[in-house]
């Protein structure tokens, strides 16, 4: 019944934080350490200091990736986010039909990454393929593994497939907490769908919108293993991401340095991005 | 404008299947009066919000029609009504200043700028809102917010009805008797008809001309605030206005006489054509006095509530409520009490016997 | 139990919401705490808890100090306004929580429901879970829990406010009945004069984030120390003038003044601020006769409260019986000079 004030319960998020250090602190000191320096294997370590940072910053493949990065994130937002508004806008609010339209919304998020990138993959092939194949039948010349315009369409409309619920669930979420009185106060103050949504819903949803396009952004920003699986990245550099990118350079080149100190700038860039961004959405809350 | 007219409203939520049907309003015909305050009074539960919603349009009764101005409305959607309406909590455009809430239903019906600049000053003055015309609606107070939900339903020439559903529910003691007030002067300037819907009788009395108590989804009285207090025509009314409530008292009718646990009852009223028998007597806490002529009783308690003292006496098991005058003494020995005849009623099964 | 504050604070950020306020609660007693919302109740109460710790000052309950003992060590109980309950539990088991949680024996346990249900009027609903109850029956099982845990200190903080009037009504009336066989120390925030009356016991009326005046509550109500006091516990607001002490006269006005009463002729000439309470302004009577331009007359049936602007000052008048006024006019209006209450230029009381 009464709140409790008990110091005890500090230790009861200690596993957590033993599990943070192991997960991110630790791993991250790594990558400090090693875009700092060069080494050749063996545990032998050089002194660098900013050598790999200053490679990095003026290399073309960075800037080229950067950008491709950036054209995909924000088309996915530009995408995702209105259509997650409009889908939430047309679920019921009340009756059996809830639980139903909530489980087949979810249904996408459930599905592993990998899974998602290969079921596209096939879904899209142009010979055996049913969308590619349908396409293709249609007269459309449509080859993902072949046109780059092609890879990109196939990678967003993926994507906006996965995600797009995820806003829809979040939209649906503070949709649903807005009271009846406002509906009907509108209703009596003559507001049409439009005004209703504008000045009722979308002030409303203003938190939750806010989340969406940061995790959205986030988690796009960081997209890994779905391009990976459909297009790896090509056709030629066309669909290589910062993450891809990243892991060619580490993985496939061993350049270790380098990769460290892009890692760096990657974390940089993804936190400069969403506390700008985070700042500006709950500025007029502030007010 | 309206005259709101009720013709054998009846409704029933859906029960679920197998179980009988349950009228959470049970059959109303009722004429309310153009320009009129009316105040829907009852607890929980008892139709209130039902009628309110039957009459914004929000809910289509399951039997019979409203009518305003002898105009059937009772399948009109609520933007066609005319009708206005505050909420319990307040509704207001958090991201529009105070001036865009006002403007807001007059540029949802295309009327021009400059009209709508007017009458926003207009209702903005009434509600003393002037000052804060171009501050954020969300920053207001609760009382504020309230006025600029009235004040929506005021800009608009085209309201006939404005309804207000528990309007005070958020707003802070001191502040209530303010907003109360406003409310009852806006109506005596415009006379637009309103209706007032509450648990609480003093918001009710003190707004209203006409009062309409209900119960368990009955209109048992509809009566000026005078009339409800004066004669009660059932005990639910006796006991629900007034505070304390009426004291019901089990009496006996015999050969034209009132009588009380064998004590006769003087009562001005002739109850010759009455049927003998068990009744209830009712007298309100104002009309009894302390008085050596009386019958006895025991006092219980005393409570000193400033203006007034709140006597509680015993006579068999019955306990009696007294209102005593702040500066009048209550007499600790032997007291023997009386029961205004003028003002005291006789009922049976709850309804007042004429 | 004897609950004493001394000379706590509490700042949260850099904004003190209880002002250094020293205090010692009448043990086995109602103690109403009076005041608006943000005058502090809640703060306060908090502090008797232990929910929160004072910034400065302590807390003694008994003559030992606990201002650093934590809420589950002291014998507190508390309802709230929102009616908080498990809602997985039965009434019964709601009831039973504390006494679980201290080991009561089975039979025992039963024993102990039974009564505070029966207390309570709960019997027949000891089966059904709070979302199957009125609001009534919620902050009734709210309450008979708070009895069960058999606290010596209950905190009560406006538990009535979300109930119908009718019932807010009844259980005012039983509340006191309720915990007067307990022995246990009663604290009850309230925002409503009226409530604190009905109620009893004592009184501390709380301003701005410091307790006023403490003291019988019809004592208080009758001899506020402070205009703070008087406004506090006054609803409707209590009528406040700016009047002058002159020649053996109080003045109100030029055509308004009457006589100094036999208390106050002692008292040097100056500016002083009167008071007088809605109720002892009337519409007929005698003593001091004033001119009040009519905004507004409200009719209850049972009396009038008539709004009114009197030599400049907003007034209101509630009298018995039907007095109606057209908006604008002008009428007599009366009160005497005894029942006012005068204050110095601070607000401090010089009649009481």
């Amino acid at each position: 019944m009464n709140k409790t004030i008990n110091q005890k319960a500090w230790w009861l998020i200690l596993p957590v934080l033993v599990l943070v250090a192991f997960n991110a602190f630790i791993p991250l000191m790594t990558v400090v350490n090693y875009s700092f320096q060069e080494t050749f294997g063996n545990n032998q370590f050089f002194w660098e200091g900013t050598t790999w940072f200053e490679q990095v910053l003026n290399s073309d493949r960075f800037h080229a990736a950067f950008l491709r990065q950036m054209l995909f994130t924000a088309m996915i937002i530009v995408i995702e986010v209105p259509l997650g508004i409009a889908v939430a806008l047309t679920m019921p609010k009340k009756g059996p039909w809830v639980s139903v339209c909530l489980v087949l919304m979810a249904l996408p998020l459930l599905i592993p990454w990998n899974v998602v990138g290969a079921m596209w993959n096939i879904f899209a092939l142009p010979d055996i393929g049913l969308l590619g194949y349908t396409l293709n039948s249609m007269g459309i010349d449509y080859n993902f593994t072949q046109q780059p315009v092609s890879a990109w369409i196939t990678t967003v409309v993926m994507d906006v497939w996965h995600w797009t619920s995820l806003v829809v669930l979040l939209c649906y979420a503070g949709l649903s907490s807005i009271p009846d009185a406002y509906y009907q106060a509108a209703s009596i103050d003559g507001a049409s769908k439009w005004a209703v949504f504008r000045y009722i819903q979308l002030p409303k949803m203003n938190r939750v919108l806010t989340i969406a396009v940061l995790l959205r952004f986030m988690d796009s920003f960081m997209i890994y293993t779905e391009p990976f699986v459909l297009t790896g990245g090509g056709p030629g550099n066309t669909t290589t991401f910062l993450s891809i990118d990243l892991v060619k350079m580490a993985l496939g080149q061993f350049d270790l340095g380098p990769a460290a100190a892009m890692s760096l700038i990657y974390f940089l860039v993804v936190l400069l991005i969403c506390w700008t961004f985070y700042t500006i959405m709950t500025r007029d809350e502030v007010n | 404008m309206a005259k709101i007219e009720f013709k054998n409203i009846r409704h029933a939520y859906p029960a679920p299947p197998g179980q009988p049907t349950v009228y959470a309003l049970e059959e109303i015909n009722q004429i309310w009066e153009d320009g009129g305050a009316y105040a829907l009074l009852g607890p929980s539960g008892c139709g209130k919000t039902t009628l309110l919603n039957i009459i914004s349009g929000l809910l289509i009764p399951s039997e019979g029609s409203v009518y305003f101005d002898g105009k059937d409305m009772t399948s009109l959607p609520t933007t066609e009504r005319h009708i206005a309406q505050v909420f319990q909590f307040p509704v207001v455009y958090d991201t529009m200043s105070v001036y865009d809430n006002l403007a807001f239903p007059l540029r949802n019906r295309n009327v021009p700028e400059n009209k709508i600049k007017e009458r926003v000053h207009a209702i903005a003055e009434m509600l003393e809102l002037t000052d804060s015309l171009k501050n954020r609606a969300s920053g207001l107070t609760a009382d504020g917010k309230q006025k600029i939900s009235l004040g929506r339903g005021l800009v608009r020439e085209d309201v006939k009805v404005i309804m207000f559903d528990e309007p005070l529910t958020v707003i802070d003691p001191h502040l209530k008797w303010l907003l109360r007030s406003k409310l009852k002067e806006l109506h005596q300037q415009l006379r637009v008809t309103m209706i007032y819907v509450t648990h609480d009788q003093t918001e009710a009395l003190t707004f209203a001309d006409q009062v309409v108590v209900m119960y368990e989804g009955k209109v048992v009285q509809v009566g000026t605030p005078v009339d409800l207090f004066m004669s009660p025509q059932h005990t639910f009314v006796g006991n629900f206005i007034g505070s304390p409530g009426m004291n019901v008292l089990p009496g006996e009718i015999k050969n034209g006489q009132v009588s009380y646990h064998s004590h006769v009852i003087e009562l001005t009223q002739n109850y010759d054509k009455i049927p003998e028998g068990k009744t209830e007597i009712g007298v309100r806490p104002e009309f009894i006095r302390f008085d050596s002529s009386g019958f006895p009783v025991n006092l219980e308690r005393v409570e000193d509530l400033g203006r007034y003292q709140i006597a509680t006496v015993k006579h068999a098991e019955d306990m009696i409520k007294i209102l005593v005058p702040e500066e009048q003494e209550i007499p600790s020995e032997n007291p023997r009490i009386v029961f205004d005849p003028e003002k005291t009623h006789l009922y049976r099964n709850n309804w007042m016997v004429e | 139990m004897a609950i004493e504050l001394k000379a706590v604070t509490k700042n949260v950020g850099a904004e003190a919401h209880i002002y250094e306020t020293s205090l010692m609660l009448k043990p086995g007693v109602f103690n109403i705490l009076l005041g608006t919302t943000l005058s502090g109740k809640t703060s306060l109460m908090r502090l008797m808890a232990g929910l929160d710790k004072p910034s400065t000052g302590e807390v003694w309950f008994d003559g030992q100090n606990v201002t650093k003992v934590p809420v589950q060590k002291r014998s507190v109980a508390m309802v709230y306004q929102a009616f908080i309950n498990y809602p997985n539990l039965t009434v019964f088991d709601n009831i039973a929580s504390p006494l679980k949680v201290a080991g009561v024996s089975e039979s025992e346990l039963k024993d102990r429901v039974h009564k505070f249900a029966d207390l309570l009027k709960l019997t027949p609903m000891l089966n059904r879970r709070p979302s199957e109850l009125s609001g009534g029956q919620q902050q009734r099982t709210a309450l008979a829990r708070a009895l069960a845990k058999g606290a010596d200190l209950v905190l009560l903080d406006e538990p009535l406010a979300n109930l119908d009037y009718k019932l807010r009504e009844e259980l005012r009336e039983e509340l006191p009945k309720i915990f007067a066989g307990t022995g246990a120390t009663v604290v009850y925030a309230t925002s409503e004069p009226l409530e604190a009356l009905m109620l009893g016991g004592y009184t501390a009326t709380l301003s701005k984030g410091s307790v006023v005046q403490y003291g019988e509550t019809p004592v208080i109500y009758r001899n506020p120390s402070t205009l703070e006091s008087a406004k506090v516990f006054s609803e409707p607001p209590i009528n406040i003038a700016k009047v002058e002490k002159q020649d053996g006269f109080v003045r109100l006005s030029d055509s308004v003044q009457w006589e100094v009463s036999e208390k106050l002729r002692s008292l040097p000439d100056g500016k002083y601020t009167m008071g007088v309470r809605a109720f002892h302004l009337l519409p007929s009577g005698s003593g001091v006769k004033v001119l009040g331009e009519i905004q507004i007359a409200e009719l209850s049936g049972s009396e009038s409260i008539i709004r009114m602007t009197v030599e400049g000052n907003q007034w209101v008048s509630v009298a018995h019986g039907t007095h109606n006024y057209a908006i604008g006019t002008h009428a007599e209006f009366f009160f005497d000079p005894n029942n006012c209450y005068f204050f110095d230029q601070k607000g401090r009381s010089i009649t009481a």
